[in-house]
Parts: structure tokens; sequence; C-alpha cells
């Protein structure tokens, strides 16, 4: 199964993992793990999600979650978990 | 399970230090389309490129979005054309309007570059490799996105002096033809000695006789990532250093790796190398001059250069076969002038000449690269510039090459724009004395002994 990672960064504020979760349920993509810190003052929020069974393309996901962002003002962004399973894993 | 620390890190990379795929280079073969009707030739070549790449633009800007990373150029590479028109031309012309048809190939498929508007001459020129040289400066200057390379010398044939001198010319008849954009052709134009036949990066690119009908290769970057890494480790010792270099390395190569695999299966062309080179665009923090900065000298030309860039170029090395399964290509530290804004202001600061560049090409991969010299140095200076560094790959069995562009009309003191990629760079002063005789000489310089190594 292959699986995404979904990250939000940006200045904390009430709402902002609701809207993304909604955003997600209301297109199929199940949510498998949510982890949360702040670096340098900033949001930093992960999401393992399974979109295989979604009802959208990838890129137009990916898309419609960036564009949430800058509604709300931070940064979101969903990539393959293989960049990030190369990159630190041997 | 990856963490959430790791993926700040990956992203911070991509976002702040401008990490980035630098390209994705396909390779394809024109053998088969060798045909003795230069019409007939030039169209098997138009349709066997855009029908091999036809998926190529768009398969890069989707392994983008799924992977959320840059991938910054598109390629193609294809035959040495001197190979494949040999039997079709008969005069320089003929080449050049083989250029014209790789350059209209090119535009239709959407890719910025296309290298293999080449020679491969480093023990002799058969007649196509002459009428191909003679017809670069055309080629250039007639065409917008073909690349062009002549191989003149090899570890195992010496060097082809007779093609070094012709090249000298070349350059400046290249640099003339294109005058009224800076002499921007000379970009184009690179001289090799032991050229790779499957490295990625432009303007060396070209598709080898002994690659497979279509390779995928692809050429990684990230030089703010090791300088970032390195800013962590200030003052540490050697031991340090090197392990951050090579982990950094690691991480680099493995995202070229996994975009090389992914583009092999979209596109189902065979994976073919990757190349770890840290190569650096005028973008500040995607600078070699600046992880040189970091590892401890004022400006890149000071004592302890070639020191630091040859530890620099191993430890990358290092870190990145282990990442990928295959590597090739140039691999190494790249060291243009006009594309390194940290390469640039050292010049600008006097701290580096032709002369300390030539020494560092010793140690890293590449050449004299970029290099912006006065519009009037003559064809044989040229030429003597391109033999000395052809003497250094050739004796140290490593790629070397050169790619000089003597502004027309510019001389010390003078700036000079590229734009893009390509940068700008301020025209270095060039020995002013004379190797005229040196270069009049005709044959070659025999093949170096491989023992004796001192």
């Amino acid at each position: 199964m292959k699986k995404t990672i979904i990250t939000v960064v940006g200045k904390d504020r009430v709402g902002i993992i609701a809207k993304v979760c909604t955003h997600l349920a209301e297109n199929g993509v199940n949510i498998l793990d949510i982890s949360q810190t702040i670096v340098q003052d900033y949001f930093n929020m992960m999401m393992v999600v399974d979109a295989n069974s979604a009802k959208k393309e990838f890129h137009q996901i990916a898309e419609e979650l960036a564009e949430l962002g800058k509604e709300i003002g931070v940064i979101i962004k969903a990539q393959h978990e293989d960049i990030f399973a190369m990159m630190h894993r041997i | 399970m990856i963490n959430i620390h790791e993926v700040i890190e990956t992203n911070q990379m991509i976002e702040k230090e401008n990490l980035d795929v630098r390209t994705i280079t396909l390779g394809i073969s024109l053998l088969d389309c060798i045909d003795s009707n230069l019409e007939e030739l030039n169209r098997k070549i138009y349709e066997k490129i855009t029908t091999k790449a036809k998926n190529l633009v768009a398969v890069g800007e989707s392994l983008e979005k799924e992977f959320g990373i840059p991938i910054v150029n598109k390629r193609i590479s294809v035959t040495p054309a001197a190979l494949v028109g040999a039997s079709a031309c008969r005069s320089p012309e003929d080449f050049a309007a083989i250029a014209k048809n790789l350059d209209r190939a090119a535009k239709t498929v959407g890719v910025n570059f296309l290298g293999g508007y080449s020679a491969l001459v480093c023990k002799g020129m058969t007649e196509a490799d002459r009428l191909l040289i003679e017809s670069i400066p055309q080629a250039l200057s007639e065409t917008e996105r073909v690349c062009s390379s002549v191989n003149v010398g090899s570890t195992r044939t010496g060097i082809n002096m007779d093609a070094v001198r012709l090249m000298g010319e070349i350059v400046v008849k290249t640099a003339e033809a294109t005058k009224e954009r800076d002499s921007l052709g000379c970009a184009k134009l690179v001289v090799f000695c032991n050229a790779p036949d499957d490295n990625p990066f432009m303007a060396g690119a070209f598709h080898g006789v002994t690659e497979a009908d279509a390779i995928i290769n692809v050429g990684v970057s990230g030089p703010g990532v090791v300088k970032t890494a390195l800013s962590a480790v200030r003052g540490a010792d050697f031991g340090t250093l090197c392990e951050t270099i090579k982990k950094t390395a690691f991480k680099i190569t493995r995202v070229g790796q996994l975009v090389a695999s992914e583009a092999s299966k979209a596109l189902g062309v065979p994976f073919g190398i990757v190349d770890l080179s840290l190569a650096p665009t005028p973008a500040v923090g995607d600078s070699v001059a600046e992880i040189l900065q970091e590892i401890g000298l004022e400006f890149p030309g000071a004592p302890g250069t070639t020191a630091a860039l040859a530890l620099l170029n191993d430890q990358v090395k290092k870190g990145g076969v282990m990442a990928s399964s295959y590597v090739g290509g140039l691999s190494g530290a790249f060291i243009p002038v006009s594309e390194d804004q940290g390469m640039i202001d050292a010049v600008q600061a006097g701290a580096l000449t032709l002369e300390k560049l030539e020494a560092m090409t010793c140690v890293c991969s590449v050449g004299l690269d970029m290099i912006a010299i006065p519009g009037d140095t003559t064809a044989a200076t040229v030429s003597g510039i391109i033999a000395d560094e052809m003497a250094i790959g050739m004796i140290n069995a490593k790629t070397t090459a050169v790619r000089l562009i003597p502004v027309i009309g510019k001389t010390v003191g003078d700036i000079v724009e590229f734009g893009g990629l390509l940068g700008y760079a301020p025209i270095m002063p060039v020995n002013p004395f004379s190797c005229d005789a040196f270069i009049k000489r005709s044959g070659r310089i025999p093949a170096p002994i491989h023992s004796f190594k001192n």
C-alpha cells in the first residue's frame, strides 16, 4: 500500500486540523496517523494517509489541499512517502 | 515508520536549501536512423526523438508533484551526430541541417536542451568528424537548444592535438558567430578528455555508442543542503566534517535514485545511472563555493582550496555510491564560474584566477567551466588552455572539460550576462604569453604510461 504524507506548516490557529480532516474525509482519504510539533515557533503537523481508495486523483487532492492551505494561512503539501523513506532509511 | 522530524528535514532541504533533481536526461540512440539520404535521415531522427521522448516532460512534471521536489530540467542526449550523419553529410552545412532538425525535435517535445551534437576524436578524425566540428559555429548560432561536445583525448589514446588546434579555432569562431548574444554559443560547447558516455548534464551530454537504445540518467544537486549541514558542525575536526558531507550526499543521492527509478517505470525506459554531482546555480544558497567557505576558506582560490575541494569531492562520492545502485556520469563537485554566485564573488574579489581553477580541476569533476575570457584571446591561446586541461585528464585518468567563452567586444573588468541557469560572469584575464609554436605542431600526444605513478 502506497502511503501519502501530508504536512501542514504555519502559524497555529483554531481549526486547522478540523479543516484538513474534513476535506480528506469528504474525498475518501483515510488518516492512519497524525503527529505534530513546534519548530522555530511554527506549527508543524504530519499526517500519514491512505489515499488509494480516494475519490479523486492524487494530483487533484494535493492541489485542493494547497488551495485550502492558502485560505487558512498555512502551507499544506501532500507527497508520496517514498521520498522520505528513501532519504532516511537504508 | 517515518517520523515528523525526518519529514521536516526533507522538506526544509527542498524549500530552504534548494534541493532539487537537476535533470532527468533521456538518452536516445540514433544509430538505427542512419541513412545516406540527408532528408530521410532527418525525418527518421525527428520521428525517433519525438516518439521516444513524447512523455518525458509530462512524466517529469508528474513526479515533481508526486514527491513534492522540483525537477528542474528535462533533457535529451543523442548518439554523437558525427557518427549518425557520416554517410549522409558531405559538407558542414549538411551537418548544420541535422542540428536544426535536432533543435526542432527538442522544441516539439519541450526539453530545454538536447546534447549530442558531438564528435569523438580522441585519437583521430574521420572526414565526418571534421565536417561536424567545422559546422559547430553555424550550428550553435542557428539553433537554440542544441549542445555540442568534442572528445579530443583520453587516458588510453593520448591527446589528438590536431583536434585541440581545431577546437581553439572553433571556440573563437563560435564566439564570433554569436557575438550579438555575448558569445552565448560557447556556453553550449564543451571540449572533453575522457568524456563519459552516460553524463546527464549539459552541455556535455551525449548518448554513447555502448549504451542501450534508450536510457534514463538522472543528475541530482544540492550544494545548499551540504552547506547548511556543514554550518551545524562549524569548527569540528576533519572526521566530523567528512562524515557530515557523506551523510548529506547519501540523502541527496537517494532522492535522485528514487526519481530515476520512477521515471524509468513511467516511461518504460531502462534506468541508466544517477550522476551524483553537486551542481550549483546562480541562486543564492545554491553554491559549491559557499561549501568551500564553510569548510574554512575566506574565498575559493585561497591557499587550501585544492585540498578542501579534493576532500569535498571524495566525500560526495563516498556518500553517494551507497545511495544508488548505479552511479555514473561526471559525479563530483562542479566548479563553473558563471553559474555559482560564490565563484563570481571570488573572481571579483581577486581571489580566484584561471591558473588556480586549473589546479582545482585536478581534484574534482569536470574542468574549466563557464569561464568568460577576453574576446581578443587568440585561437592558439584557447587551444593551449584546452591542451593543459586535457593533459590533466589524460594523466590522472579522469574526465576533464573546457567550456570557455571568449566574449567578443569585452575585456577584463567587464561583466557578461548569459541569463537563466547560465548566470553571469566577470571576464577573467588570460596569461598573455604565446604558445603558438607548440599548438602549430601537428599529430598527437601519445598515450601516457600506466605504471611508475608519481
